[in-house]
């Protein structure tokens, strides 16, 4: 994309983003939780998308995150906004920590059975979590109440996680334009080839492992603010809805690439609050269908779709590549 | 006389009962082109596998550059310096042959930040000319999965070579190879040992090509090494010529 | 709150960041353990009622065996055809036939629900990816049980039979008869489907297609059906197991997981092909899972379960690591 229009893109992004609280005060928190799903959406593509490490249970780290902020602005004796800053900080580095120890196990697991390994681990923690006094048991948590009007709280908070989603968003950018990109591509593209060549395989697993945990983990410290009542298996860990839907938004926009997920982020939760008013109870019910016929026949999503609409009309240009010997002028051209 | 770059000694592996490798020795000097010949299911892949750390042995050992490799992992061996191709050829499908190149040159940087490091500009220099030098330049941009069988085989010695190994394990380089384009593989084999100083160690089956190339060959048949020595011998060798018109 | 010194939140901080390590939880389950060490006719009570669900798992596992073994297929909504099975004999009860006409009846529901499944969405998925076919029947299974929730809402479910119950050991060991039968019945069908696969001429034919797809075509055997029966069969099984749960213990919308986990932990250290072992896996997994229980407390049986697979996962991984391999 030419740097012109890059940059036209990002600004007007950047002014309807610094805007919308202002133009739809109403759905203030709704927009927050946008930006909520966009880091899902981003944290997910780093294992999935770019590394081929299907996780389902990334939102263990944003549970923990939840809880370590929680109980950090519940002990730590401290006013409102460094106890909150600090949670958040807690919140991030608790589930680095956490990554970082179970990532050496799960992260030696391939392809779908770590898949599967991953799926119990949201449900795990949100059952343990609830049967854990220290953290309020299954009466869960409430962290301390804002310090001013609802209407505050929520552009407060709203704009923290359109900063905090922007941030992760050139994180990644940063990260998938060096070698860190390449290197994780080939972990997906071939893993043994990638052993083979020396690569340090395992270093660069943990590291995309702990920056998901560390993103997720601030997040969930501040979401707990915003929602203001911790719940072991509705908030926190909300395992079976928000651990797969995550998966969904990501490969509805097209997994490995950057804005895929933005995209799809934006097109699931504008979806869900649609079901939501739509069909009230029944929009997990429709969520579920979503899943299955976003992967039965949109498993490219929306940027790979794009892609092979424009990929065909360039090859109907040009000669295609075949998957087989190359033509005469070719060989000539190889054998010099 | 120096030590050989790499070592075989007794090596041995089954599996399950079948004895693929039975007390193999084998050794490759320093700078040379060695050939691994043998009829099909003879061991020769295994060898390479065994050598590479791809499974354990059940006994003997694997010396590289006089280090002690047996008990050692694949990617340890190979930041070693020991690399190997593949005979079902393995690449990146999903990125370009740049940047499959990329990703297979060497990591100056060392420890922790490593890993964030930004991609150096001096090595794309090193990785056109090696592009050129196998004939992917003009390819460079395209996906490596959209590659035809033959250009995937050129990019995987590419970035073989890329990577700078001083001893190169290849599994069958010109199989599958248009015939036409062969003189031009041999030449670059050739050329990455005696310029870029690579010891090479080759599995053949096409006779022209190992004849041509290694200065030092070993047939192996029935999971044990029958023969070995100049191509000279090895070609006049009745034993050699009964494994390969017996094994049919 | 907010109105403490700075001096003593240092204080505060510091000793939150060591959890007490007497707190209630740990004591409870010391006391637990003890009681057992005390009194060892809770063992017996604790593994004859963990054997019997383990009928259960173990039937629930051999379905997820076979189609994976068939067609490559996880099927994460393994579970959820169980929950469905016990909301059959719901259904089946409260149009006032006697609950134990549930099991054939849930049985043949599911398997037509099993096939229409397949031809539905299944078998787009057969022959990709294993991770899509996760998906899918990850939205299967979180379609079916929201349905249900909708439906039926979120409370547990139980019927009695009214079977009674046997005691044993002056009292200290109760044992339903209801879950004796469930036991049986359960073992009793996975027998039969063993011997249904070995020798009749739909099994034979799972069984081609099952070692070799592309030969068992050439041959004329027609696939996708083979694939619709298999999952079928296996929807039907999974049925059968929720009816006789929702008698002897318990069903709500919300159990699938926990089983499609369980089937899979006892797949993976059984190993595909292997009945005595999946038999074997299955009790035992209903065993220890009964014991944990017991000792560390009913909300952490779940958490126990899902936190084993890991474990078994990982060292199962561990082991082949040393011979350079890993589960493929």
């Amino acid at each position: 994309m030419k740097t012109q229009y890059s940059l036209l893109l990002y600004l007007s992004l950047l002014l309807v983003s610094l805007a919308a609280p202002l133009l739809l005060p109403d759905y203030r928190t709704q927009l927050a939780l946008l930006w909520v799903m966009v880091v899902f959406a981003l944290t997910w593509d780093i294992m999935g998308g770019q590394m081929g490490y299907n996780s389902f249970g990334n939102i263990l780290f944003f549970g923990v995150g939840m809880y370590a902020c929680a109980v950090i602005q519940r002990d730590s004796g401290l006013s409102y906004f460094p106890a909150l800053y600090l949670g958040i900080a807690a919140g991030g580095i608790v589930a680095l920590l956490l990554a970082l120890i179970i990532g050496n196990g799960l992260l030696g697991l391939r392809g779908h059975y770590f898949a599967i390994g991953t799926l119990g681990l949201g449900v795990a923690a949100g059952e343990i979590a609830g049967g854990w006094d220290y953290i309020g048991a299954g009466s869960g948590m409430t962290p301390p109440l804002f310090p001013g009007e609802l209407s505050v709280r929520d552009t407060f908070f709203y704009y923290a996680f359109f900063v905090w989603a922007t941030i992760t968003f050139f994180t990644l950018r940063w990260l998938y334009q060096g070698r860190f990109g390449l290197a994780i591509n080939a972990i997906r593209d071939n893993e043994d080839k990638a052993e083979a060549m020396g690569l340090h395989t395992t270093r660069y697993k943990i590291a995309a492992w702990s920056i998901t945990a560390f993103f997720l983990g601030v997040t969930g410290a501040a979401m707990g603010n915003l929602i203001g009542f911790i719940d072991p298996k509705d908030v926190a860990f909300a395992g079976s809805t928000y651990g797969v839907w995550m998966i969904l938004m990501a490969i509805a926009g097209g997994k490995g690439t950057l804005w895929g997920p933005v995209i799809g982020a934006v097109l699931f939760h504008i979806t869900q609050e649609l079901f939501w008013t739509l069909l009230l109870g029944w929009q997990r019910v429709a969520l579920g269908l979503l899943i299955i016929i976003i992967v039965l026949f949109f498993p490219q999503g929306i940027l790979g779709w794009i892609r092979e609409r424009f990929s065909k009309r360039r090859q109907s240009e040009q000669p295609t590549l075949a998957h087989t010997t190359p033509p005469r002028s070719e060989q000539q051209e190889q054998s010099t | 006389m120096t030590q050989p770059l790499l070592e075989v000694t007794s090596v041995s592996k089954s599996f399950g009962g079948v004895e693929a490798n039975r007390n193999i020795d084998l050794s490759v000097p320093e700078g040379k082109i060695i050939g691994l010949i043998g009829p099909n299911g003879s061991g020769k892949t295994t060898l390479f596998n065994s050598i590479v750390g791809y499974h354990p042995v059940d006994n003997g050992s694997i010396r590289f550059q006089q280090k002690e490799i047996t008990q050692l992992l694949v990617p340890d061996i190979a930041r070693l310096g020991l690399l190997r191709t593949f005979q079902q050829t393995r690449i990146y499908s999903g990125m370009t042959c740049l940047q499959n190149m990329q990703i297979s040159a060497p990591d100056t940087t060392t420890g922790f930040k490593s890993l964030f490091a930004a991609l150096p500009m001096d090595q794309m220099q090193k990785i056109n000319e090696m592009l050129t030098f196998v004939g992917l330049h003009t390819k460079r941009d395209i996906l490596a999965g959209e590659l035809s069988f033959g250009q995937q085989k050129l990019l995987e010695f590419a970035m073989a070579l890329i990577a700078s190994p001083k001893l190169l394990l290849l599994d069958e380089p010109t199989a599958g190879i248009n015939p036409t384009l062969i003189n031009g593989l041999i030449e670059r084999l050739k050329i990455a040992n005696q310029q870029l100083g690579i010891t090479l160690l080759i599995i053949e089956h096409n006779m022209r090509v190992i004849m041509n190339l290694a200065e030092h060959i070993y047939c192996l048949a029935h999971g044990q090494i029958l023969a070995q020595g100049t191509p000279q011998q090895i070609q006049s060798n009745p034993i050699v010529i009964d494994a390969y018109l017996g094994a049919s | 709150m907010g109105s403490k010194p700075a001096s003593l939140a240092h204080t505060t901080l510091a000793s939150t960041l060591v959890p007490p390590l007497t707190n209630t939880n740990n004591i409870i389950m010391l006391d637990n353990l003890t009681i057992l060490i005390d009194a060892p006719v809770f063992i017996v009570d604790l593994l004859v009622n963990g054997i019997l669900i383990g009928a259960i798992f173990v039937l629930a596992a051999y379905g997820m065996a076979l189609v994976w073994g068939v067609m490559n297929i996880i099927n994460v909504a393994q579970g959820e055809y169980v929950m469905l099975g016990g909301f059959v004999t719901l259904l089946v009860v409260k149009a006032g036939l006697h609950p134990l006409w549930g099991i054939p009846i849930a049985a043949c529901v599911l398997f037509i629900l099993g096939l229409i499944l397949y031809r539905l969405i299944l078998y787009r998925v057969v022959d990709r990816d294993i991770f899509i076919s996760l998906l899918a029947t990850f939205g299967i299974s979180i379609l079916l049980a929201q349905l249900i929730n909708q439906l039926f809402g979120a409370d547990v479910q139980t019927i009695d039979p009214g079977l009674g119950t046997w005691h044993f050991m002056d009292g200290m060991v109760t044992v339903s008869v209801t879950k004796v039968i469930a036991f049986s019945l359960a073992l009793g069908l996975g027998l039969c489907l063993w011997f249904f696969l070995k020798h009749a001429r739909i099994g034979q034919a799972i069984r081609a297609t099952a070692q070799n797809a592309q030969a068992a075509r050439i041959l004329g055997i027609d696939t996708h059906r083979v694939y619709a029966i298999t999952y079928g069969i296996n929807a039907a099984l999974c049925g059968t197991a929720g009816s006789l749960v929702i008698m002897a213990w318990a069903v709500h919308p919300y159990m699938g997981l926990p089983y499609t986990v369980r089937s899979f932990m006892v797949v993976i250290v059984a190993g595909l092909g292997n009945l005595p072992g999946v038999v074997l896996a299955g009790l035992g997994l209903g065993a220890a899972e009964n014991f944990a229980g017991f000792i560390a407390g009913t909300e952490f049986q779940i958490a126990f379960v899902f936190l084993l697979m890991i474990a078994i996962l990982i060292w199962r991984n561990r082991a082949l690591k040393r011979q350079r391999r890993y589960l493929k």
